[in-house]
């Protein structure tokens, strides 16, 4: 997938709620459950099918966090591609739409 | 400690409520001879309501949502509350008959990626089992809607309570439960009706049965630990909660009514007349639950199962305070260990008078039931930033 137009929405077998600003999030088909930090969670939340991931990345942890952008890219795409492994996010080269149950 | 404990902890540290029970109905097409609920409409919350409390809890941190009733299906709008529910992003479990489930209610509940659905199933012999339900085929019934659910791929957990008229069938129904690929769970609490009647008590199987039940390692896991005599309390233990009513978890009646939790019937607002959030936070009633420490307890704080003991406070509020014992638990931890509890010996007894049948009810417990920690947990992969 181009690392350039990564496009990251929330699955609808999910359940998530933030916790102290870290998220919870369980999948439904197997109970396999995440904590996400602080940074994680602004991308999670971020995650709405047609912002592009490096879009994310630029307003939501560069803009927010003390992060060389390289660095926070990368940490951001191995992180949405941990996420997507587990089928809590949906990744596409192309915008998506909102999953709702 | 487990990812999922952590979190637990956390939220029990910081007063989230992590998980909430709502019963959306107490109608019923099932009379079970044993249920302690009134299944007349006295006036349940409207589904725009539900949707209000809905907001309102997952503005409140809730993540675990259990719908349960009398019976959830008698609600011709449930799965509108689901899905709203699932919309909300709760993580939901849902607790039934299942009569009314076939095919379709299956393939819905999986369209709404519905965690768990937990059913009542109390023999594996059609004459016993209907004859607790009082509904012809019921037994029938469930079990095919258990087939459907699992053809789903859903989870099912086969909730079995134990009592005197079911007491020889729980193998079986751990049997069946195997062969439909469901998880299984014993409970052997007969809860005095909600208008205080105790007559129903009388369906509890005699504490000395338990002894079989606390010996059995297909129940209690390892029996040895299970079994063993309890530990002197730390000062820590002192310090500890009885359990998480009031400091993660509460329950929310049909009528609006939020109690510390579904055994725990201390009535501390209606969300009808209050936000959740201020009844949770500011209730005397939840503060007080929540700020008794094993050290306030008036005969078991000097007890030897204090740190051991499974407690609850509201057995012990429906017995007169909920500072006291709760007989059905001191019942339970001189049958698992053999020891005598600091109740007990105040009383001069050398075992519980358990053939009252006016006590309160016995225990709880969750053998074989995948528990919190036992979820499988995977941390995710922390991004390398700095905040």
């Amino acid at each position: 997938m181009p690392e350039n137009c990564i496009y990251i929405a929330r699955s609808s077998a999910i359940a998530a709620r933030a916790l102290a600003g870290e998220m919870m999030v369980m999948h439904s088909a197997d109970s396999t459950f995440f904590t996400l930090n602080e940074v994680a969670t602004a991308i999670f939340q971020a995650a709405d099918g047609h912002t592009p991931l490096r879009d994310i990345v630029r307003d939501r942890i560069c803009g927010q966090f003390d992060v060389d952008p390289e660095q926070a890219q990368a940490d951001a795409e191995q992180f949405v591609t941990e996420l997507s492994s587990h089928g809590i996010l949906i990744m596409s080269n192309q915008p998506l739409a909102p999953e709702t149950p | 400690m487990t990812l999922m404990s952590e979190v637990g902890q956390k939220a029990f540290n910081l007063g989230v409520p992590l998980a909430v029970h709502m019963d959306v109905t107490y109608r019923c097409n099932e009379r079970c001879v044993h249920c302690y609920l009134d299944h007349d409409d006295h006036g349940e919350m409207t589904i725009a309501e539900i949707k209000d409390t809905l907001d309102q809890l997952a503005e409140a941190g809730v993540f675990f949502l259990t719908l349960s009733g009398g019976e959830v299906f008698m609600r011709q709008d449930f799965f509108e509350i689901v899905e709203y529910a699932r919309r909300l992003m709760f993580n939901v479990k849902i607790k039934t008959n299942a009569v009314m489930i076939h095919e379709p209610e299956a393939r819905r509940l999986r369209e709404l990626d519905v965690d768990t659905i937990q059913i009542s199933i109390y023999s594996h012999r059609p004459e016993v089992h209907d004859a607790i339900t009082k509904l012809p085929h019921s037994l029938e019934r469930s079990i095919k809607a258990i087939r459907f659910l699992r053809e789903q791929g859903l989870r099912v957990t086969i909730a079995n309570v134990l009592m005197t008229v079911n007491s020889s069938d729980h193998m079986a129904v751990q049997k069946l439960a195997a062969a439909l690929d469901a998880h299984y769970t014993l409970d052997p609490t007969i809860t005095p009706m909600m208008d205080g009647d105790t007559d129903v008590l009388a369906l509890r199987i005699p504490g000395e049965e338990l002894t079989d039940v606390f010996q059995n390692p297909a129940l209690v896991g390892n029996q040895e630990e299970f079994c063993a005599p309890p530990q002197p309390p730390s000062q820590e233990d002192l310090e500890g909660y009885s359990c998480s009513a009031g400091h993660s978890f509460c329950y929310i009646s049909p009528y609006g009514d939020v109690f510390p939790c579904v055994q725990f019937p201390l009535p501390t607002g209606n969300i009808r007349q209050q936000k959740f959030r201020d009844i949770w936070n500011f209730s005397p009633q939840m503060k007080e639950v929540r700020s008794i420490q094993a050290k306030d307890l008036t005969v078991c704080s000097s007890c030897s199962h204090v740190t051991s003991c499974t407690r609850c406070p509201g057995l012990a509020y429906l017995e007169g305070s909920m500072r006291g014992p709760s007989t059905a638990d001191c019942e339970k931890s001189f049958y698992r260990t053999g020891v005598p509890t600091a109740n007990m010996l105040r009383q001069g007894l050398s075992k519980p008078h358990s053939t009252s049948g006016r006590s309160a009810p016995l225990i709880q417990i969750r053998a074989l039931e995948m528990q919190p920690g036992e979820i499988q947990t995977v941390e995710a992969q922390p991004i390398q930033v700095s905040a």
